[in-house]
């Protein structure tokens, strides 16, 4: 499988403290990851340096088929390269609708003068339709997006980020808030969209990882701890010691 | 222009029908036209109050839309001002000196008319040479391009420097702040070229124009209407599409947007740049009728009430912009003008000269904590525009984000 990003040997001091230590870490196209460890463990911090918002102190971020360098690019640049993310947090824009939202997303050229002359086509309305179905928002498309409850809110911003159509989908704690049922759909989304791009997933929740039934990466204090199966990982003596037997 | 954009807001055909009418009435009611009820002063306060609103829904779309506090842009309004004020200046001292010169024997020769332009200008502050920056006084065509061309660059300069940094928030309205003092010290200057604290006078006077300012007012109210009906138009435009999306989207959370991939940097400085451009217009406008500018037009204060009559008439809707600072600014004539009684304590006489701007001050805070749609909140009763039904926060994490009493359904 060729290699869609690759960071090595990275590291991030905030005020001293050591967030992301020398870390390694590569993932393929169409690959579905799983991220797991403790708080604090720099998953975050990871997602900032791929996607421009931390810059590392050193160490080498490379993207796609060129092995362009990231950590010169601005976030809007390394986002149209191709670099989608979730936040935590859910993140929309409230005082917009969810047509509006999912439109800003939908990848079209992003200059401001071509946004002044954009007007929605036929065809990026039906596209719009297609992905408010695909999060269950259909009939939430003409409502403010600040009025959503906090799962639909975190279904929305997935569909944003499916409209960007990334090659890279970096999601920080999807299922946060969600009621297992709204969980087990985001994991289908999730599963089916790494079918046709990387996806690297960030979740606490060990049944939801379980489900996505990939490879994992345990990070602990900045660094890769254990990399394999789920199965492989939880029997590795560190990952119970740091953080599955607290 | 689209159907749909009408037909998505009605607000524009009201907004325009209104001032139509105001204009009008004004203009039937007035000296110039012979009914004489409204003044010719207060025609011209009513023209000055439309430049206002004009640079108000300049400040509505840097503030409202983008979430920037802006608090330099009267220093545009001011540059404005001052670049036709040149041409006005220049060319009616010109045609008083050739009137006087033509009474000698012996026709003055170019380099002697040009000299006694620049005494009868420079004489003030103690020089008659022309300084560079007069270069184009003599013709009305340029100095009306460098009425947008000179704040444009003003603004892209200073907005690419500042954006380009990450600057936000507080931090960038002090620099804002900084700018326009900046600009206010060297106008004070009398070496500055724009005679220094005497400023530009004598501005309402056209030269050539031999009709009464009677007339004169009637004109400039048609232009500032124009100016302003315009101006709305675009902004309304501007805030309507997926460029207003984005724009409002920088103003909630700004990382949120750069991570779709919108730079956005460059939304800001083509906002910056377009709004310092329409307060230049408005300023254009405005000194015409004031008949005279100088720098203390440009003081750090006056960019703080065009936040002040923003923030009263309701932010993030252009017609509360409008509203704020008509409403505001012609109070404020009333009240500093002598017109509004005192209040007799019998301890104490409350003289509204001295105390609207504490007034004001209190009505800002009152608003800002009590209102904060402003006086356009009053539309939301009449429209049923109800508030958010979401129980949570702000609308975005940034310091420019609309508040969530400040939105609407
Ligand atoms: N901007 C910052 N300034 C200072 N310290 C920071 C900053 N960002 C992160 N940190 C610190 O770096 C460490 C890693 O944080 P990070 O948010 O990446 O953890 P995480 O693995 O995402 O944890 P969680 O599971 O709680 O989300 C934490 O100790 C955090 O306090
Ligand atoms: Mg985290």
């Amino acid at each position: 499988m060729s290699t869609l990003l690759e960071v090595s040997g990275v590291s991030v001091t905030f005020d001293g403290f050591r967030a992301i230590n020398n870390l390694s870490f590569r993932i393929g196209e169409a690959e579905l990851r799983a991220v797991i460890g403790p708080n604090g463990a720099g998953k975050t911090t990871f997602m900032d340096i791929v996607t421009g918002k931390t810059r590392p102190d050193e160490g080498r971020v490379l993207w796609g088929d060129k092995s362009q360098s990231l950590l010169k690019m601005s976030e809007a640049r390394i986002a149209q390269a191709g670099i989608g993310r979730k936040f935590q947090k859910p993140t929309v824009f409230e005082d917009q609708t969810v047509q509006e939202n999912l439109l800003m997303a939908l990848k079209k050229p992003r200059s401001w003068l071509s946004v002044l002359g954009y007007r929605p086509v036929a065809s990026d309305l039906a596209r719009v339709e297609e992905l408010a179905a695909e999060i269950g928002l259909v009939e939430a498309l003409s409502r403010k997006s600040g009025e959503l409850s906090h799962g639909q809110k975190q279904w929305l911003e997935i569909g944003m980020l499916l409209a960007q159509e990334p090659r890279l989908l970096l999601v920080d704690e999807p299922a946060a808030g969600m009621t297992p049922t709204e969980r087990e759909h985001t994991t289908d989304i999730l599963v089916r969209a790494a079918q046709t791009r990387a996806v690297v997933v960030v979740e606490h929740d060990m049944e939801f990882v379980r489900r996505l039934n990939c490879k994992v990466t345990v990070l602990h204090e900045g660094a890769v701890l254990a990399e394999g199966s789920l199965d492989h990982v939880t029997a590795n003596q560190d990952v119970i010691d740091v953080y599955l037997g607290r | 222009m689209n159907r749909s954009f009408v037909a998505k807001n009605p607000s524009v055909l009201i907004f325009l029908a209104c001032l139509a009418v105001f204009t009008l009435v004004v203009t039937i009611l007035s000296e110039g036209f012979g009914i004489g009820v409204v003044s010719t002063s207060f025609v011209k306060t009513l023209g000055k109050t439309l430049c206002l609103c004009l640079i108000a829904v300049a400040m509505d779309l840097i503030w409202g839309f983008v979430g920037i506090l802006s608090l330099g842009h009267f220093a545009f309004f001011g540059l404005g001002g001052y670049m036709i004020g040149m041409w006005l200046m220049y060319e009616r001292t010109r045609l008083i000196v050739v009137e006087s010169l033509s009474q000698s024997d012996i026709p003055p020769t170019a380099a002697e008319v040009t000299d006694a332009i620049g005494n009868q200008i420079f004489g003030v502050v103690g020089a008659s040479e022309f300084p560079l920056i007069w270069v184009f006084a003599d013709s009305l065509v340029l100095q009306l391009a460098l009425v947008v061309l000179v704040p444009g660059l003003l603004a892209l300069v200073f907005g690419w420097l500042a954006f380009r940094s990450r600057v936000t928030g507080v931090y960038l309205s002090i620099l804002t702040q900084a700018m326009t003092l900046a600009l206010a010290l060297y106008l004070f200057q009398n070496d500055s070229g724009l005679r220094g604290n005497n400023g530009l006078s004598g501005l309402q006077n056209l030269p050539g124009v031999t009709a009464s300012q009677d007339q004169v007012s009637l004109w400039f109210l048609w232009a500032s209407a124009a100016a302003l009906g315009a101006g709305y138009v675009l902004a309304a435009w501007l805030v309507w599409g997926k460029f207003g999306s984005v724009i409002r989207g920088i103003r909630d959370n700004e990382a949120r947007v750069r991570f779709l991939g919108y730079s956005v940097e460059s939304y800001k400085l083509a906002v910056f740049t377009l709004t310092a451009c329409i307060a230049a217009i408005a300023g254009a406008l405005y000194y015409p009728q004031a008949g005279i500018i100088n720098p203390a037009e440009v003081a750090p204060i006056a960019s703080i009430y065009l936040a002040v009559w923003v923030a009263i008439g309701g932010r993030g809707r252009l017609y509360g912009a409008v509203i704020g600072a008509a409403f505001v600014s012609l109070l404020s004539t009333w009240f500093t003008g002598g017109q509004a009684p005192d209040i007799p304590l019998g301890f104490y006489t409350i003289k509204w000269v001295d105390w609207w701007l504490v007034l004001l001050g209190v009505s800002f805070v009152l608003v800002t904590l009590f209102a904060p749609k402003g006086i356009g909140g009053l539309f939301d009763l009449i429209t049923a525009r109800r508030s958010p039904d979401r129980h949570g926060a702000d609308l975005g994490p940034d310091d420019g984000a609309l508040r969530e009493q400040e939105a609407g359904r």
